[in-house]
């Protein structure tokens, strides 16, 4: 299956499983909202321009705000995180030239720690700034510090769920560079 | 200007993205005042295709529930029948009517218009239903629209064949409302804590409230009838500093599984809003 193709069918049913699940279960706690589609862009290939990365972060984020009815507060988020992974993944790849001997980030192609390291980074990244837009037209300080710290250990959980059931073989391609 | 050229090629992915982030951002704070921002007409209606899907399914599983809370509406409808009261004739003497008119269609106040709910939050903080049912079913923005069992929230957008129904459970909704026993006025809020309970306040310390008491909507709100059920008080939240009570309130209304609503229509609404309006232009 080309990368194109697989990426298209991951795009719609992130935003399937986010909407028609994760936002319809029932609430734990005010603090808590499981999010999970945004791992669609941590899990796009390496060799996506930094401009197009932008873009698909953007066009992401707004295909999931027309469900929620919130137009623009993903988008923002989803931007955010797409323009910021490449410098993170730049500072925590540890072999030199991984990013052209496998397609996509994932624990084989980068090792466990720094790949723990990025999906923690972005996700951190993807929820405060989510939260903090929703701040400011509510909420409290207490609000903010509470629902990141809340939301990214559920959001960290489902990661790790999403990445032993998926588990994504990656081969090793040689002579690309 | 070669230079500006020159910065924009250097720093073109950077500005790309400020450029991204600063429409996402107008769309959002946008949306809060005009809901017509960023094409949400064109998204309702195409969301609403795919939530219709979706439901289709997931009503199969809610049709038990879904046909208690109907049975017991009706119940409650057919009480309220005239034909169920009878009192012995006591009158005395033939009253000829008078009324020369006879027109049930101009007096009607408030229309109903059902309609079946193909999706619905209580997760998020600003939740919203979509309705099966648009513009070009007679629905309008600002319509009233109340459940089987209590008042639901108000619609908000509307695109040909869906609307969007700003639900109790958001932020900014607010909705005035009264108690039933001393029919003191106050208003409805949601806190954003617990999709269970809302908050009602500016109702004077000097109504008499216990647990219990029963919420009942205000025709002051104008979109809604008067005495349509809306919650009842569970706990009177102490608060010595204000002459307000703040009530935490349980709704009536279940939104974890909604499926039939119906959007009413205040048939004289144009009139009421012409006519204050024009009173406060002559004020001023």
């Amino acid at each position: 299956m080309s990368e194109l193709l697989k990426n298209t069918i991951r795009f719609i049913l992130f935003i399937l499983v986010q909407v028609f699940i994760l936002f319809k279960m029932p609430p734990l706690h005010r603090f808590i909202t499981p999010y999970l589609y945004y791992l669609f862009i941590l899990w796009l290939p390496f060799s996506l321009s930094r401009a197009g990365l932008t873009l698909v972060g953007f066009v992401f984020g707004l295909c999931l705000d027309y469900f929620s009815k919130t137009p623009g507060l993903h988008a923002a988020a989803c931007t955010l995180i797409a323009y910021v992974r490449p410098f993170v993944i730049g500072l925590l790849i540890s072999q030199e030239g991984a990013d052209k001997n496998y397609i996509s980030p994932s624990i084989v192609s980068m090792g466990w720690a720094p790949y723990a390291t990025y999906v923690l980074v972005l996700t951190l990244l993807h929820h405060a700034w989510l939260v903090l837009l929703e701040w400011m037209s509510f909420g409290s300080f207490l609000y903010f510090l509470g629902k990141v710290v809340a939301s990214t250990a559920v959001s960290l959980l489902l990661v790790l769920l999403t990445e032993l059931l998926f588990f994504r073989k990656q081969k090793f391609r040689t002579n690309t560079i | 200007m070669r230079n500006v050229f020159l910065f924009i090629r250097r720093h073109f992915n950077f500005l790309f993205f400020l450029v991204l982030q600063i429409i996402a951002l107008s769309f959002l704070f946008r949306y809060n005042k005009f809901h017509e921002a960023a094409f949400m007409n064109v998204s309702t209606e195409l969301t609403g295709r795919i939530n219709e899907k979706y439901n289709g399914i997931e009503y199969y599983f809610q049709l038990k529930r879904t046909n208690e809370a109907l049975v017991k509406e009706n119940t409650r409808l057919h009480q309220l029948l005239k034909d169920n009261y009878e009192a012995p004739d006591s009158n005395r003497r033939l009253i000829m009517d008078t009324i020369k008119v006879d027109s049930g269609r101009t007096i009607l106040k408030f229309n109903y218009l059902e309609a079946k709910v193909v999706s619905s939050t209580t997760a998020l903080q600003a939740n919203y239903l979509t309705i099966h049912r648009g513009f070009a079913q007679q629905v309008r923005p600002n319509m009233g629209v109340v459940g089987p069992q209590g008042i639901v929230g108000t619609v908000v957008n509307v695109s040909e064949n869906f609307a969007t129904v700003m639900s109790l459970l958001h932020r900014n909704y607010k909705v005035v409302v009264k108690l039933k026993n001393g029919g003191e006025r106050g208003t409805i809020e949601w806190d954003g804590l617990s999709p269970l309970f809302v908050t009602l306040k500016d109702i004077p310390k000097s109504a008499k409230v216990v647990k219990g008491d029963t919420v009942l909507t205000n025709q002051i709100s104008s979109l809604f009838p008067a005495n349509i059920m809306v919650g009842t008080v569970y706990d009177i939240v102490p608060d010595n500093a204000s002459n307000f009570y703040t009530l935490k309130v349980r709704p009536s209304t279940n939104f974890f599984n909604i499926e039939y609503v119906y959007v009413v229509d205040n048939m004289q609404y144009e009139e009421q809003k012409r006519l204050e309006d024009s009173t406060r232009k002559k004020v001023q």
